[in-house]
């Protein structure tokens, strides 16, 4: 099997004296889509910042593509930083700049190429995260919540990278714009050969986009497989997750677009 | 590092063919742009070979697409299937879209920001009166209704506000003080008269240095502190949240404030002037020989009460000034980070300014009631 592309071994984070990971092992393959999900505050979000760098660990080790990150120091690796990009959960698009000069930034920091070459990339990355043709020179404060998401879809993926973290990408978007989201990551991933980090509470996203899922709970991985085995596994947290009210719903619909789909026509 | 582009061109039965090699990425797009373009300048069939390059992203398949796009004649051999893909999908998402804000004449451009800035001068100065308002029927509506100001959070910006800024106060004045006293001796020795030093020190920092620095110094940390905090609320909703939750904002976050101002500054500047004649008053007795107990006798003689009054009079005025343009302006904050870092420039601006004009027209009409 191929190297995994992120590779976290025994990682303890803390805050003061509270633990947030006790130990915590992952492993990342090259190619796939991992869902993590856990409870609110199970550390999702602080496991995302650790492996990009963001949160220093007290103990530990982080490799991304075989390099090991150190985090806490003051600028990361732009050998790494080159290869990945980052959804964060508000976007986090630069408020002074348009969406256009947004998708740029990388590009101006790492690159030398004509301004031409620069405004037509972006455009073109522009409709490729499926935003409105006018949506370029407008500012993040005039974009809706879910522009917001696609525009900062567009920025991360500006350098192609070949990894990609996204903290809850549809959190926030109505169902519709959610599924659309979805489908888009989908498509990107696979034409572009993404390795996908997705934290998510969206049991449609898991059902429909992820080719394994990692549960959090307790301070560490409980599960980490495809969701159909993920969902057998004996642990109280992911009892009442997939088997709750909606959790059975998700499912069931996805049972039942796959019969569709199967059916001869 | 992705391996440089290297094109390779030779001439076979159909035309022209171009084996590109090495890989095709957002790093090497610049030179391979460049590299086509030199190419396909000359007219005829055209065949790009694709089957030794290493790798392909979504830009150098975009930079493909563009030749394909422009030159109909031309077509693609040996690419693989992941670039075959990336070129379908980039060909799907090439459809015009705006970059750039659409660029008026200078002409137009300069007329609109001197419109926009005088539309934007006179509903500041509509708001600000209005927001002066609002505060003091606030103000009144509180004492009204008996219900109790928030002195707790009165008491956390008087610390603020007040005590912690003791220290550079204090020093700040002090140094005045010294500084005064020694250019007034410098120039007052030429005419035997530097025995007035101490009449120098002690009626300017009383009447006027006192209270104005300590007001410059305070609207320096205090109306920038209000506008950041209260612009970073309204950033955040905040504020809104404090409206649905029936809470006054004016009455949760600038009458605190304020009256916090009001009650520190006579408080600081009597302090500030208090520092400036202790070091007037060392630098006389270092220099030239004026003993301390002389010293405050002297003060005792040549300050008269009004002088005093003048400076208590002045101080909470000023407050109110520093407290309600700091918090006026974090409340015009509206959307980005950005507009915070404006307002709070214009808060420390506005208040400073305001503040040594009410001082001119202070001492205006202290010298009509003669005060002098």
């Amino acid at each position: 099997m191929a190297a995994p592309v992120i590779e976290v071994r025994s990682l303890v984070t803390q805050f003061g004296d509270t633990r947030v990971h006790d130990g915590l092992d992952l492993d990342v393959r090259p190619g796939e889509i991992l869902g993590v999900v856990g409870g609110s505050g199970s550390g999702k979000s602080v496991l995302m910042r650790a492996i990009i760098g963001l949160q220093p660990a007290a103990a530990g080790t982080i490799r991304v593509f075989g390099e090991e990150v150190h985090a806490g120091a003051h600028m990361l690796s732009s050998a790494l930083t080159r290869r990945w990009g980052v959804l964060f959960q508000g976007g986090a698009l630069f408020s002074g700049l348009t969406v256009a000069e947004n998708i740029q930034v990388p590009l101006r920091e790492f690159l030398h190429m004509p301004e031409r070459l620069m405004d037509e990339i972006a455009a073109y990355k522009v409709a490729m995260a499926a935003l409105p043709a006018d949506a370029g020179p407008k500012y993040p404060a005039e974009l809706s919540g879910g522009m917001k998401k696609r525009a900062a879809l567009a920025r991360a993926l500006a350098l192609d990278p070949e990894l990609l973290f996204l903290d809850e990408p549809t959190a926030g978007l109505d169902p519709i714009s959610a599924a659309a989201f979805d489908s888009l990551i989908r498509t990107l991933a696979q034409s572009m050969a993404l390795t996908v980090f997705l934290i998510t509470h969206d049991l449609d996203t898991l059902h429909s986009i992820c080719d394994r899922v990692a549960v959090i709970a307790d301070k560490r991985i409980v599960a980490n497989a495809p969701i159909d085995e993920v969902r057998r596994v004996d642990h109280p947290w992911i009892r009442d997750y997939f088997s709750g009210p909606r959790g059975r719903a998700a499912a069931g619909a996805h049972h039942r677009a796959r019969v569709h789909a199967d059916e001869p026509a | 590092m992705d391996a440089p582009v290297e094109v390779d061109e030779r001439v076979e039965a159909g035309g022209r063919v171009l084996r590109l090699s090495g890989a095709l990425t957002v790093a090497r797009a610049a030179d391979l742009e460049a590299r086509l373009a030199a190419a396909a300048a000359e007219p005829g069939p055209l065949a790009i070979d694709l089957a030794a390059v290493a790798r392909v992203d979504t830009v150098g398949a975009f930079v493909l697409h563009k030749l394909l796009r422009d030159r109909p004649e031309t077509e693609v051999r040996g690419a693989s299937e992941a670039a075959r893909r990336l070129l379908a999908q980039v060909a799907a998402a090439d459809r015009p879209c705006a970059v750039h804000p659409p660029e008026p004449p200078l002409w137009r451009k300069e007329l609109e920001a001197l419109g926009a800035y005088m539309v934007e001068t006179f509903a500041t100065i509509g708001a600000g009166l209005a927001f002066i308002g609002l505060t003091v029927v606030s103000l009144g509506r509180t004492l009204l209704s008996r219900r109790n100001i928030r002195w707790s959070a009165v008491s956390v910006q008087m610390e603020q506000a007040g005590v912690a800024a003791l220290g550079i106060v204090g020093l700040m004045s002090f140094l005045i003080g010294i500084v005064i006293a020694q250019q007034g001796y410098v120039q007052l020795r030429q005419f035997g008269a530097e025995v007035f030093v101490v009449n120098l020190v002690g009626r300017a920092t009383f009447r006027e240095l006192g209270v104005l620095l300590t007001a410059i110094m305070v609207a320096g940390r205090s109306a920038s502190a209000f506008a950041a905090q209260i612009g970073t609320m309204k950033l955040t909703e905040e504020v809104d949240a404090m409206r649905t939750l029936g809470l006054d904002p004016i009455e949760v976050l600038v009458l605190p404030r304020v009256i916090a101002l009001v009650l520190m500054m006579p408080l600081l500047g009597f302090y500030a002037s208090i520092l400036a004649v202790a070091g007037g008053g060392l630098f006389t007795w270092l220099v030239m020989d004026v003993p301390p107990a002389s010293f405050v006798q002297r003060l005792n003689e040549v300050i008269p009460m009004s002088d005093f009054w003048m400076g208590m009079i002045k101080a909470p005025v000023f407050g109110a000034i520093i407290a309600t343009i700091g918090c006026f302006q974090g409340l015009q904050v509206v959307g980005t980070a950005e507009s915070v870092g404006q307002r709070t420039t214009i808060a420390v601006v506005q208040a400073i300014f305001l503040v040594i004009v009410l001082d001119a027209f202070f001492a205006v009409f202290f010298t009509a009631i003669g005060w002098d």
